[in-house]
């Protein structure tokens, strides 16, 4: 098993006829992911490698049967489209996009409730790479060679951290059940603790690799699941000890407004929670190889 | 992006919130002939920067004739206001703002923020305005009354009417108070905003609610849809190598070390700054340079990074995914052969194709310090800014 995607994911990009859309939706077909269609208003008809596009989410449903989705949409547009997935029967919905304004994605949010739970779409991102379960379905722009099949489930705000983790994981012959982005931004579909949640849930995944940064309080509260509900071990690392109170470092979730919300505040609270927290960057993967050892012994 | 005090009293009370009347200065003489037009015989001259805590460090003052606001202003002018906020290089003072000092009875503190455990718009007061809401939550956080927007209906009166009672307006300003609050959160909701603060909001002698002091904070991703905000930009108070970074689609942010660093990725790159710290050295700044280090962005990033007079020493901490490491290495060599630097640059290199792209670095005759892992090249760094400066001469390749 894998969190959120695996083979039997139909899935529909919204904006493949986009530059940047149609290099990553290659690089998916090539990983063996099943991209069953496109959506561009005002393109229907057309195709994009022999895919169909549509001008609705609602046809291409209808037609395809996809269940997922890939926003690759410019952000004034975005928040349109995320709702355009809830609405037209995705289940599984990644955006790509960094840029979207805080408020649009308010919005979002609130209009994602208005489905009953056991209908309602799935959200992760914005301003993320994506999601993975290797060896199955890759749905997002991270370089899918990095991510050896196994059972580390891998969530970070962060891309290239979590390429590092990836990387540092298969340079010792550790696989990964699914890496999920949960995105730079301050307003995002799905938190560190619903990532959690779903990784505990999950046979396949036997330790998750958290990879937080300053800003926000989703560290905070996946520590007080991690406290109260997760059996599996986690280990964590968060950026940004350097980083000056009150700036936007890079993504636009990153800045320390209130307490609690710097790096070493947020190391304090993941180790009294019982989390492993790895140092430095460097030692992400030794640190998730000893802590894979110890529970093996 | 930050405006000044004057730009949000004027938004503001075009959304039904009341401000004192005043009038921008540009210069001493126009400072006093704008109290001249404003009346009365006592004035608050108010140095507009882009930071709080101005009181404190000298840039409001009271003044009781025409002659002092020439002087106080005239000592404002040109100067750079220190402020706990601004750092220590202070922000410039190019503007002030001048207002008919008020009479008070109360002041209450007015924030609305964004957010982030609920993810919707947030009220937050408290009856003990003038003090900083750092200094509130920690002295007296009983006083403090929050709130959240639901999106999809606004600000409800009820919503405004309990915040009133709870901050024990008099009962004949409730109805002000209701209009400050939905106003505000109007201003917040259609521009865009994330963050309005009023502090102090003050209750008058003759019993009127005032906001004598704004600040609104935009967000930077929905200016393409408000040109008239865009228009507030100062740029004079900004850091100009920030702004120039930002320019040019570079996240960059100056800091006071000498190493200067260039990653892809924000993560990334504080994860290299703080190991910087844990070897031992000090970051110069943080630069994203986007996921798609081509060249040309490596070439702006050196020139970017060395703009900065401290930076002794240079790393490079590239993951090359998609983009394979001998691209990016590639990109390195054209830009330090095109412009050489004169301090010692260490690139890590990780990803696809790592040895092609060591390969490349070594080839290229140039004195690059590589580095397999971050720690490696962070210890590097130091080791190379360490006996940069012992030897004063420029540290061969390894």
């Amino acid at each position: 098993m894998s969190i959120f995607l695996d083979r039997s994911s139909r899935i529909v990009v919204q904006g493949i006829t986009g530059r940047m859309a149609q290099f990553h939706t290659k690089e998916m077909l090539d990983y063996g992911s099943n991209v069953v269609a496109g959506v561009v208003p005002g393109k229907g008809g057309e195709t994009v490698f022999g895919i169909p596009v549509f001008d609705t989410v609602k046809q291409a449903v209808a037609a395809t049967g996809a269940d997922t989705s890939l926003v690759f949409v410019p952000p004034p547009f975005a928040a349109d489209s995320i709702m355009e997935a809830a609405d037209g029967g995705i289940r599984y919905c990644v955006c790509i996009t960094d840029g979207i304004p805080a408020q649009d994605m308010i919005r979002v949010k609130r209009y994602m409730m208005r489905y009953p739970r056991e209908r309602r779409m799935v959200l992760t991102g914005p301003n993320c790479a994506g999601t993975i379960s290797p060896g199955k379905a890759l749905l997002g722009i991270m370089p899918p060679h990095i991510y050896l099949p196994g059972n580390v489930g891998i969530v970070s705000r962060s891309g290239t951290l979590g390429y590092e983790a990836a990387q540092q994981l298969k340079d010792r012959g550790i696989g990964v059940s699914t890496s999920v982005g949960i995105g730079g931004d301050p307003i995002n579909g799905s938190s560190f603790r619903d990532v959690l949640e779903r990784f505990e849930a999950d046979p396949d995944t036997h330790i998750v690799c958290m990879i937080g940064e300053i800003g926000g309080p989703q560290e905070a509260e996946a520590a007080s699941y991690i406290q109260d509900h997760m059996t599996k071990p986690v280990i964590a690392y968060i950026a940004g000890l350097t980083a000056p109170k009150g700036r936007t470092m890079g993504h636009a979730g990153a800045i320390i407004s209130a307490f609690g919300e710097s790096a070493s505040e947020k190391v304090e609270i993941l180790t009294a929670a019982g989390v492993t927290v790895a140092e430095n960057p460097s030692v992400i993967g030794e640190t998730v190889a000893r802590v894979m050892a110890k529970r093996a012994a | 992006m930050d405006i000044h005090e004057y730009q949000a009293k004027e938004i503001l009370s075009r959304f039904g919130v009341t401000v004192p009347p005043g009038g921008l200065a540009y210069s001493p003489e126009q400072a006093a002939y704008r109290a001249r037009e404003l009346g009365g015989n006592r004035w608050i001259v108010k140095a507009q920067v882009h930071a709080g805590g101005r009181g404190k460090a000298g840039g409001v003052k009271l003044c009781s004739s025409e002659h002092e606001i020439h002087e106080a202003t005239n000592a404002m002018f040109g100067r750079k206001l220190v402020t706990h906020q601004t750092g220590p290089e202070g922000k410039g003072i190019y503007r002030v703002y001048v207002e008919g000092a008020v009479d008070f009875s109360r002041e209450i503190y007015l924030g609305f923020v964004l957010d982030r455990s609920s993810q919707r718009v947030m009220i937050v007061a408290s009856s003990e305005g003038g003090m900083e809401i750092e200094e509130i939550s920690e002295k007296r956080p009983e006083s403090i009354v929050r709130s959240t927007v639901e999106p999809a209906v606004g600000l409800q009166e009820f919503q405004a009417r309990e915040i009133a009672y709870a901050l024990k307006i008099p009962p004949a300003l409730t109805q002000q108070m209701v209009r400050t609050l939905q106003g505000c959160y109007r201003a917040f909701n259609e521009l865009d905003a994330t963050m309005v603060e009023i502090n102090p909001l003050v209750i008058t002698a003759d019993n009127r609610i005032l906001a004598l002091d704004a600040k609104m904070t935009f967000d930077g991703n929905a200016l393409f849809r408000h040109p008239q905000v865009s228009e507030l930009r100062d740029k004079s108070q900004e850091d100009p190598r920030e702004a120039n970074a930002a320019d040019r689609g570079l996240a960059y942010i100056g800091l006071s070390g000498n190493i200067g660093c260039i990653v892809n990725g924000a993560g990334l790159a504080m994860a290299t700054m703080d190991t910087i710290k844990l070897a031992g050295g000090e970051p110069a700044n943080f630069l994203d340079i986007g996921g798609g280090a081509t060249p040309e962005r490596v070439a702006k990033a050196f020139r970017l990074v060395m703009s900065d007079g401290n930076v002794q020493a240079i790393l490079v901490n590239i993951f090359a995914g998609i983009n394979r490491c001998d691209w990016v290495a590639e990109g390195v060599v054209q830009a330090l052969t095109a412009n050489p630097v004169d301090v010692p640059v260490i690139v890590r290199l990780s990803g696809t194709n790592v040895e092609e792209g060591q390969k490349i670095l070594a080839k290229s005759g140039l004195p690059i310090i590589r580095a397999n892992t971050l720690m490696e090249a962070a210890e590097r760094a130091v080791m190379a800014w360490k006996n940069d400066r012992k030897q004063n001469t420029k540290v061969r390749a390894v």
